[in-house]
């Protein structure tokens, strides 16, 4: 009588995973091949050299071109907190139509909203900047709307969803009481998903100012626009300087956004 | 309140209660704080609608332009850039593939590195400060540099994407180590197991769902940057998207337009069946 050795999977199980990950090897390796049958490997085994020889060339960072940087990091601010704000004001409404329990109809508006999240969501915000330069000219309102636009999807989505957790029995109580569908919103709705809301606009605005400041790589406005035009004349000591600019200005409206949401919330 | 008389006690004190109910201010209870920000926020909002430049003349041409381009999405053009877009598309599909996969795989070590509960101080810090370098720095600074150092094409595409994958997964892969349930580990290290059937038996099983999870959204988040970083020359289909928009080609930058969103839309929803698999 021989010893059964408990095992965690049954042998066709196991068979069965063990073909899945061959594929995916397979997948993978075949991608890779896909993927490098153009690359030129001189320039990536000549890249240590040419690291070394853009390190040389971004030390030591220009610090006097600070004094043309404040002016485009206040369009970049700028662009960031009023693309958010078109966002937030657009991404309401879209968040009440999405979300099942307050949704006007469920066939027709819920679809909808839902694709007017998806396309704005998938879409980063760089390329809507690139099409609405392309549509209204560059400058700082193309930034702005590029802003906005991407931000509808990303905070209707988190919203729409927490609508969809509020608590039933609050409204419910408000109902009782008589309430229009006004005020259910206004009393019983609003209440629940106000944290949420903050945190979700704080979060956003994060994220906004992040992107905001290589918007002007395609020429909305900002500190991205400065960024080019170094790169375009290799100033490398000036990219340097604006790449510290753009670290600095991330970090502290992360901490500033993790401070607010941690007090709200 | 009406002490004189007993008699109408009751009454008076329902007259007393204030009849109408303002709602609290939700967030700042202070009155003089929450003027002062509002204050703050409406001189802020005059300053910054000031020093917006419109050049209006250019915007109402540019209207005509967005109906066209409107047109465009609606009436996709598939056939003309074909060959440009394919090529694109499949640029970006093979970059996100592999960078995902690279990106994974190098994220576990520094995840697990990151996680103050398993390893030591020194590594922690070391690994923390790798995916404070990773995080910071956007895609598109990143993309700059490796084609720069790497040439155009793809390649730098790949090794950008897989760069801000490392950051993104190993931060989230240690918090999750950071939360499992510490009886189980606990119950591994009772019966005397080294550092790695720690990892492999206490640890690996409680945080694989959530990696698998990461994963995916990774995957739909890299091939969402592949689309981008092609402006500045990392491959993908961001270099046809751009020079379709370049040429005002708006027929076919809205079939690009499309493609995208309807790849991330199939990501999404089988990423969603994946992960309940996995579960």
């Amino acid at each position: 009588m021989s010893e059964a050795t408990w095992q965690y999977r049954t042998p066709r199980k196991r068979l069965f995973l063990w073909a899945g990950w061959l594929c995916f090897v397979a997948l993978c390796v075949y991608c890779w091949q896909v993927m490098t049958q153009d690359t030129i490997w001189y320039f990536v085994t000549d890249a240590p050299k040419q690291a070394a020889d853009l390190g040389a060339r971004m030390m030591p960072p220009k610090w006097s071109y600070m004094d043309k940087l404040w002016i485009p990091l206040w369009d970049t601010l700028n662009i960031a907190t009023l693309g958010t704000l078109i966002g937030v004001i657009l991404a309401i409404p879209v968040a009440f139509m999405a979300a099942s329990n307050t949704t006007p109809s469920r066939l027709f508006i819920r679809p909808l909203a839902l694709f007017i999240i998806v396309a704005s969501r998938s879409i980063n915000s760089l390329i809507w900047a690139l099409l609405l330069v392309s549509i209204i000219g560059p400058g700082l309102l193309a930034g702005i709307i590029a802003i906005g636009l991407r931000s509808i999807g990303f905070v209707a989505k988190l919203l729409y969803e927490a609508i969809e957790e509020t608590d039933i029995l609050q409204i419910e109580a408000i109902t009782a009481t008589g309430a229009s569908r006004a005020q259910i919103l206004n009393y019983a709705i609003v209440p629940q998903i106000l944290p949420a809301f903050s945190g979700i606009t704080v979060f956003r605005w994060d994220i906004n100012i992040r992107e905001s400041t290589i918007l002007g790589l395609v020429g909305a406005g900002g500190i991205g626009v400065q960024l080019q035009g170094s790169l375009n004349t290799l100033a490398w000591p000036q990219v340097t300087m604006i790449f510290i600019v753009i670290l600095a200005t991330v970090i502290i409206s992360e901490w500033v956004s993790a401070k607010v949401r941690h007090a709200i919330i | 309140m009406h002490a004189s008389s007993k008699t109408t006690n009751t009454h008076a004190d329902i007259s007393a209660y204030p009849s109408h109910w303002k709602r609290p201010p939700v967030f700042i209870q202070r009155a003089w704080l929450r003027w002062a920000i509002g204050l703050a926020a409406l001189l802020w909002f005059v300053l910054a609608l000031g020093t917006i430049e419109v050049n209006w003349t250019r915007v109402a041409e540019g209207l005509e332009r967005g109906w066209r381009f409107i047109k465009g999405f609606l009436t996709p053009d598939f056939t003309t850039r074909w060959s440009d877009i394919s090529k694109g598309l499949i640029e970006s599909l093979t970059m996100t593939l592999t960078s995902t996969v690279v990106g994974v795989l190098l994220s576990v070590p520094v995840g697990i590195g990151a996680a103050r509960n398993v390893a030591p101080k020194a590594v922690y810090y070391v690994c923390r400060s790798i995916i404070a370098v990773s995080r910071s720095l956007q895609e598109i600074i990143i993309a700059i540099l490796f084609v720069t150092m790497f040439g155009f094409g793809p390649f730098a595409g790949f090794l950008t994407l897989s760069f801000a994958t490392i950051g993104f997964m190993a931060k989230l892969l240690a918090e999750d180590i950071e939360d499992i349930d510490e009886k189980q580990s606990e119950a591994i290290r009772a019966t005397g197991a080294s550092w790695l059937q720690l990892i492999n038996y206490g640890v690996q099983p409680q945080v694989m769902p959530r990696l698998i999870g990461l994963s995916l959204y990774r995957l739909d988040i890299n091939f969402r940057e592949s689309a981008v970083i092609g402006i500045v020359g990392a491959g993908g289909i961001g270099a046809t998207l751009n020079t379709a928009i370049d040429r005002y080609e708006f027929d076919s930058a809205g079939a690009i337009l499309i493609i995208i969103i309807a790849v991330v839309m199939v990501a999404e929803y089988s990423s969603g069946y994946v992960r309940r698999w996995a579960q």
